[in-house]
């Protein structure tokens, strides 16, 4: 009894939700078998198996032997097959709406076998409805609105102060102190490795992006310079207040077009060694956090230390990524404080800076790769800004080379014969 | 956020999707799930937009041709069950079709069925007949403007003559099928789909 005792007490809250989860999933399944139908199963193996294989191994393996014709007319199964495997599945589209779970997690939002619930489970639902929206959401509503309204109150407070040590240490306190209690108005349940790394003034922090709770995250453990676009209403409010206590930077809407501006302000701030590192999401948009897409460039350019930094949420309990063309912000943050937790892990990575030899792409990637492997995210070379535009002509090109290529250097061989 | 569309699918439509096409039931509700995933219009049906909204399609050079093979002769949407009688093209043949019923006709990922597929990318205005025209259109398409129009129209000129067997400057279906017969169209023309 006592050995039991132990054993439960070792298992903590997440791992009871993990099990109801299971359990739920299976009951799922078990509904569907006895009604004799199937249950949708989400494709986390993928749809198809692709293979890896390059534009020109495949046409030299297609070609039929003997005296090589420069064009082979099934030379088109490559592209059209091709075509056809990203039509199936494609490693961009999926990138940009929320991950799907192998186990139901008791929210209707990410069920898909709705017609195979029992009696019992639904009665579970209905518990954990009553708890979340009953309990839990009014919850943490309030505390969101105490943690926002000292930020911007407190802030205005110490921007009346002179600078120097006190505001800064008393800036500090603050931020930290407002960023954990909008930490708790989520229930956020953050595991944050290699603190040693931590970013230090004069450098710059890179973090991939999921949501705009990222920064909340953040800044709830270490204090940040905030870049962003000047807003409107209440976000204007709260940038308004910040910027009073300590240095942060905000852009007006027609000054992020202009890139030498937005790269002399960085580089300005990073060369003062009082102020803080600065926080900035290279990808530039929300993506689900399966992945890390490409990192711009301008925030590589700069020449200072860079600080890599991963993120990683478990979706089981609540997902966190921002749907931004399905959602707005308010039914966003809803969402957030009506699910069960939001579980993460937050990976510092030892500072990287850029080495000799290399561009400021390159230096980009090589960060890219780090952050990806560590929060074990696939590395990706496309631009998120997929998510709402259209992809460059320049990529089709690159094809339509690599195909003349092949074409064209038979026929060259053939004339040095 | 997470993808209901498998309750919009029903059973019988499913068994006839698998009599059509071979597929099994899981492969049709996670192909439905993707298709209603490229469905953002959710009128149950996907347009030419739909299709170029994925990047990868958008810089296969024959990516157009791809997408037209999906629409009927003068339409410009097409529902699940086209989409799924379009992409049984790619199954795998297997040696022991499951439901190998005699009445039911020639298989929709049989050879000849893939032979047809490829041929219509190159056959622009679906007369049945590849002329030099649209072969010297598609051979465009597939290298840009990295090769002179001398060139490719003797590519094109070489490629005609090569398989051109009844003398009308043009290539036919039999012809087409004739040239690639020592080809493993089976295997180039198939897509893996997992169970």
């Amino acid at each position: 009894m006592p050995g039991y005792c132990a054993v439960l007490l070792q298992l903590n809250l997440l791992d009871y939700f993990s099990f109801c989860f299971q359990w739920a999933t299976l009951r799922m399944e078990r509904g569907a078998k006895e009604k004799n139908q199937h249950l949708y199963k989400p494709y986390s193996n993928g749809i198809i198996a692709k293979e890896p294989v390059s534009l020109e191994q495949e046409i030299q393996e297609m070609r039929r032997g003997g005296a090589e014709p420069e064009f082979d007319m099934s030379d088109i199964f490559y592209f059209c097959r091709r075509g056809v495997e990203s039509i199936v599945d494609d490693e961009v589209t999926k990138r940009f709406t929320a991950e799907e779970l192998e186990s139901w997690n008791l929210l209707t939002r990410s069920n898909y076998n709705f017609h195979h619930i029992s009696t019992r489970l639904t009665a579970l639902w209905g518990v954990g409805v009553l708890i979340r929206y009953g309990i839990l959401l009014p919850l943490r509503v309030t505390l969101a609105f105490t943690g926002v309204g000292l930020l911007v109150v407190l802030t205005s407070v110490v921007g009346l102060f002179p600078n120097g040590r006190i505001k800064n240490y008393l800036s500090d306190k603050v931020h930290l102190m407002c960023y954990r209690i909008c930490v708790r108005a989520l229930t956020a349940i953050i595991t944050y490795h290699d603190s040693e790394n931590k970013p230090k003034n004069g450098g710059i922090c890179v973090a991939n992006h999921t949501s705009p709770i990222d920064v909340i995250i953040l800044a709830s453990d270490g204090c940040y310079a905030m870049v962003g676009q000047v807003h409107g209403g209440l976000m204007g409010v709260i940038q308004r207040a910040m910027v009073k206590a300590c240095p942060h930077i905000w852009f007006e809407r027609s000054e992020v077009k202009d890139r030498h501006l937005v790269a002399k302000r960085l580089s300005d701030h990073v060369a003062d060694e009082s102020k803080l590192p600065i926080l900035i999401f290279p990808e530039g948009t929300c993506i689900n956090n399966t992945s890390v897409m490409m990192f711009k460039k301008g925030s590589f350019e700069i020449g200072c230390k860079v600080y890599p930094v991963a993120i990683k949420y478990d979706p089981r309990f609540g997902d966190a990524f921002w749907n931004s063309s399905k959602f707005g912000m308010v039914n966003y943050l809803l969402h957030m404080m009506s699910s069960w937790a939001i579980v993460c892990s937050v990976w510092y990575l030892p500072p990287m800076s850029r080495m000799e030899g290399e561009d400021a792409v390159q230096f980009a990637n090589r960060v890219k790769a780090a952050i990806a492997r560590k929060g074990g995210l696939a590395d990706l070379l496309w631009d998120g800004g997929l998510k709402r535009g259209k992809v460059k002509e320049v990529f089709k090109e690159e094809q339509q080379k690599l195909y003349s290529k092949v074409l064209v250097g038979s026929s060259e061989d053939r004339s040095r014969s | 956020m997470g993808s209901r569309a498998s309750s919009l699918l029903r059973e019988e439509d499913i068994e006839e999707i698998k009599k059509e096409t071979g597929f099994s039931h899981s492969q049709i509700t996670r192909l439905y799930s993707r298709f209603h995933s490229l469905d953002k219009g959710e009128n149950g049906a996907l347009s030419r937009e739909d299709f170029q909204r994925i990047p990868e399609l958008a810089i296969n050079p024959l990516g157009d041709r791809i997408i037209n093979a999906f629409f009927p002769e003068g339409e410009d949407q097409v529902n699940f069950r086209g989409f799924m009688r379009t992409l049984a093209h790619f199954r795998p043949v297997e040696d022991n079709e499951k439901n190998k019923d005699p009445t039911s006709g020639e298989p929709l990922n049989s050879r000849a069925n893939k032979l047809l597929f490829a041929f219509r990318l190159y056959d622009l205005d679906r007369d049945d007949k590849i002329s030099r025209d649209e072969l010297l259109q598609v051979l465009r398409m597939m290298v840009g403007v990295n090769i002179s129009d001398e060139q490719l129209g003797s590519i094109a000129d070489r490629t005609i003559q090569e398989a051109d067997t009844n003398g009308d400057m043009s290539i036919s279906f039999s012809e087409f099928t004739k040239v690639l017969e020592k080809v493993d169209v089976e295997q180039k023309m198939s897509i893996r789909f997992l169970h």
